[in-house]
């Protein structure tokens, strides 16, 4: 069941390479935080119950609820336009991401360590790579946040495959969500809506050597 | 102790950021430094004592904990007198007094971290505290400055992280959970490579963002060209050894296993790669305080080839580290000096600064001359251990070009520096020229001095501390 959960989680981000509008990638975190549950229900049977509830009130509060709400409270607030505008047409998109899936099953296939579940692994660091490829090829500085949260997703998944020996990597993992998500978007909520009007990487090349 | 000192500054944070007044802001910096003081002066009293299990006294953490101490001095005395000199509102200086109280605790309490994962959290803090200095001024180039450095180093912290969760799955196999660096090193023998070799990968490359190494050097970058130059002092300097204690404590663990090698040619290629990309940005760069932070990545491009090299090239590197970081320190407390001269800060509008401030003037050619670690600096003799080691290590070519690229820094460096200090500068208007007291220099010289002294003739206390951080590489 859990692999079920994951290949779900995985194909997400199929959806998200072809994806236009900004909300459809607001609304597929949310999705990604709620297979994040059920993961973690399944997944970690062997740690304490008020543990346990704190990751799953992390995944749904904070992945599935707020973070999302949040997203689109910035992007009403700062009338950023709806559609993405990537670098690149959507089908490269898919062709890259499709790429990244079949390279990390190929790595995955040369690990021979029987401790750990392959799934986790090639979903990890698939989501891990399409992240970076998504703040690489999108245009809005807010692509950029939601390719960084899509990396946390990532992170995320990997350390629920250690989790059940050690709880407290899952633990650190969740303070590096919330720290570094709420530092992130505490920045752009409060400064660099009202700063920059225009909310694309263009605007922020004005620091240079000479 | 550990945890009063942990208690103290965070209440001391606290009390900044709460209060607006300006003498109790003063006091509680007073207070902070004392207490750093009593800190740094109780943790060599417990030489090689463990509080907390997680923070040990031990040498590499107390002689860096002894340098941040002494940094920190010269750091908020200078703070002061930037604060003093513009027109700041009480918000913004109980902001920036508390995130330098932060970041000074974090990175000394990070030093002394023995567990990865702690390190970790602390680096996490000196970011967040990093931030609030860098965005100071609140204007749209800080936010800018502020945006990279927050966005470059998320992504690195997670880096870091993922290697940790890689590290545990490589201990798996030992069948132990404790990521402690002792456990490790004890464990290092039954490490699965395959799993240590990404874990390092990614631990590498997140932690290049304090040190400033290639790939993650650009955050750095414009963090220190826009945060303050008593913040940036410190950026330039103790954070980076942050960043170096990370990646060396891990390295101790590499080290012990059948993967050394590989490190050092991963560690050696992005050493080289930041002495090349510190060279080309050195030629082009027309902005002084970049210009300051790029010599940074050469420097640290430069401790990591001695890392790598290993050898004489370990007590170089660490050397190196402590030496550099008075040197860049002293360099950025005495750039705010020529800002308030010229309200500038390129190249082409700075010059003829022995007439307008004779003392700031020298601490410039003595810093130039301790930078580009030309005899007598302190810096001389850990680059000459450096180009030793990779002699020794039969890496001629690496050498020679490494060698070359050096020259062209200290041309580009010179040349720049020469031209502030003698050339006149365009379109400036010296009829109401802000003069400068000469007392403020005297911290600059005082750290340069040290690290003269430190070079040339080490107490031997020092020099047994060094030998012991690196006592547990292989020879």
């Amino acid at each position: 069941m859990i692999h079920v959960f994951l290949i779900v989680f995985l194909i997400s981000l199929f959806y998200m390479a072809i994806a236009n509008r900004m909300l459809t990638y607001v609304n597929i975190l949310a999705l990604q935080g709620v297979l994040l549950f059920f993961v973690v229900f399944l997944q970690l049977k062997e740690i304490s119950t008020l543990n346990l509830v704190l990751i799953l009130l992390e995944t749904v509060v904070f992945k599935s609820l707020a973070v999302p709400l949040f997203l689109r409270y910035i992007l009403k607030r700062n009338k950023i336009t709806r559609e993405a505008e990537p670098f690149l047409p959507h089908f490269v998109s898919l062709i890259i991401v499709t790429l990244i899936v079949v390279v990390t099953i190929l790595l995955a296939n040369s690990i021979k360590d029987t401790n750990l579940d392959k799934i986790f692994f090639v979903v990890a660091l698939s989501t891990l790579f399409t992240g970076l490829y998504f703040i690489a090829s999108r245009r809005k500085i807010i692509t950029h946040v939601m390719g960084y949260l899509i990396i946390e997703n990532g992170v995320f998944v990997l350390s629920l495959a250690v989790g059940n020996e050690m709880p407290m990597l899952v633990n650190l993992g969740i303070m590096l969500d919330i720290f570094a998500s709420v530092l992130i978007l505490g920045i752009f909520l409060n400064k660099i809506g009202d700063v920059f009007k225009e909310v694309d990487v263009d605007q922020l090349t004005n620091l240079k050597d000479y | 102790m550990t945890l009063i000192y942990l208690i103290g500054a965070f209440l001391i944070v606290i009390g900044l950021f709460v209060n607006r007044n300006k003498i109790i802001n003063y006091s509680l910096l007073g207070l902070f430094i004392i207490l750093q003081w009593t800190f740094t002066i109780y943790s060599l009293y417990h030489f090689r004592c463990t509080e907390l299990d997680y923070f040990s006294f031990d040498s590499l953490g107390i002689l860096l904990l002894l340098t941040l101490s002494i940094v920190a001095v010269p750091a908020a005395l200078h703070s002061f007198i930037y604060i003093e000199k513009h027109p700041e509102n009480p918000e913004t200086r109980s902001i920036y007094f508390a995130a330098l109280v932060g970041l000074l605790t974090a990175t000394g309490v990070g030093y002394l971290s023995n567990h990865i994962a702690v390190t970790w959290i602390f680096t996490e803090i000196t970011t967040l505290c990093a931030s609030a200095l860098i965005y100071h001024h609140r204007t749209k180039l800080a936010l800018e400055g502020t945006w990279k450095y927050v966005f470059i180093c998320a992504i690195s912290i997670t880096f870091v992280f993922i290697g940790i969760l890689f590290l545990s799955l490589s201990l798996t196999h030992a069948g132990s959970d404790d990521l402690s660096f002792k456990n490790l090193l004890a464990n290092s023998a039954q490490l699965n490579p395959f799993w240590l070799r990404l874990s390092f990968l990614f631990i590498f490359t997140g932690f290049t963002a304090k040190l400033g190494l290639v790939p993650m050097f650009t955050a750095g970058i414009d963090a220190k060209d826009k945060a303050p130059a008593p913040a940036g002092a410190l950026l330039a300097s103790v954070l980076m050894n942050l960043g170096f204690v990370g990646i060396f404590r891990f390295y101790i663990v590499i080290a012990n296993t059948p993967l050394h090698h590989w490190a050092n040619v991963v560690i050696g290629i992005a050493a080289f790669l930041s002495l090349f990309v510190a060279t080309v940005y050195m030629i082009k760069v027309k902005n002084l305080k970049r210009m300051f932070a790029y010599s940074g990545i050469e420097h640290m491009g430069l401790v990591m080839l001695g890392v790598a090299a290993g050898g004489v090239g370990y007590y170089a590197a660490i050397l190196h580290v402590v030496l550099h970081a008075f040197v860049k320190s002293a360099v950025f407390f005495q750039y705010n000096q020529i800002y308030r001269i010229y309200q500038n800060k390129s190249i082409y509008h700075i010059g003829n600064y022995f007439k307008y401030n004779t003392t700031g003037a020298i601490v410039i050619l003595f810093a130039f001359i301790s930078t580009s670690a030309m005899p007598p600096s302190g810096l001389f003799v850990s680059e000459f251990l450096i180009f030793r080691s990779l002699f020794e290590a039969n890496q001629i070519i690496v050498l020679i070009a490494v060698l070359l690229l050096l020259t062209m820094i200290i041309w580009a460096f010179g040349k720049n520096i020469f031209k502030i200090l003698f050339i006149p500068p365009v379109d400036f208007d010296d009829s109401n020229l802000t003069k400068i007291s000469p007392w403020e220099s005297s911290t600059q010289f005082i750290l340069l001095a040290g690290a003269v002294y430190l070079g040339l003739n080490p107490p031997i206390e020092f020099v047994n501390l060094i030998k012991e951080s690196i006592m547990l590489l292989p020879k």
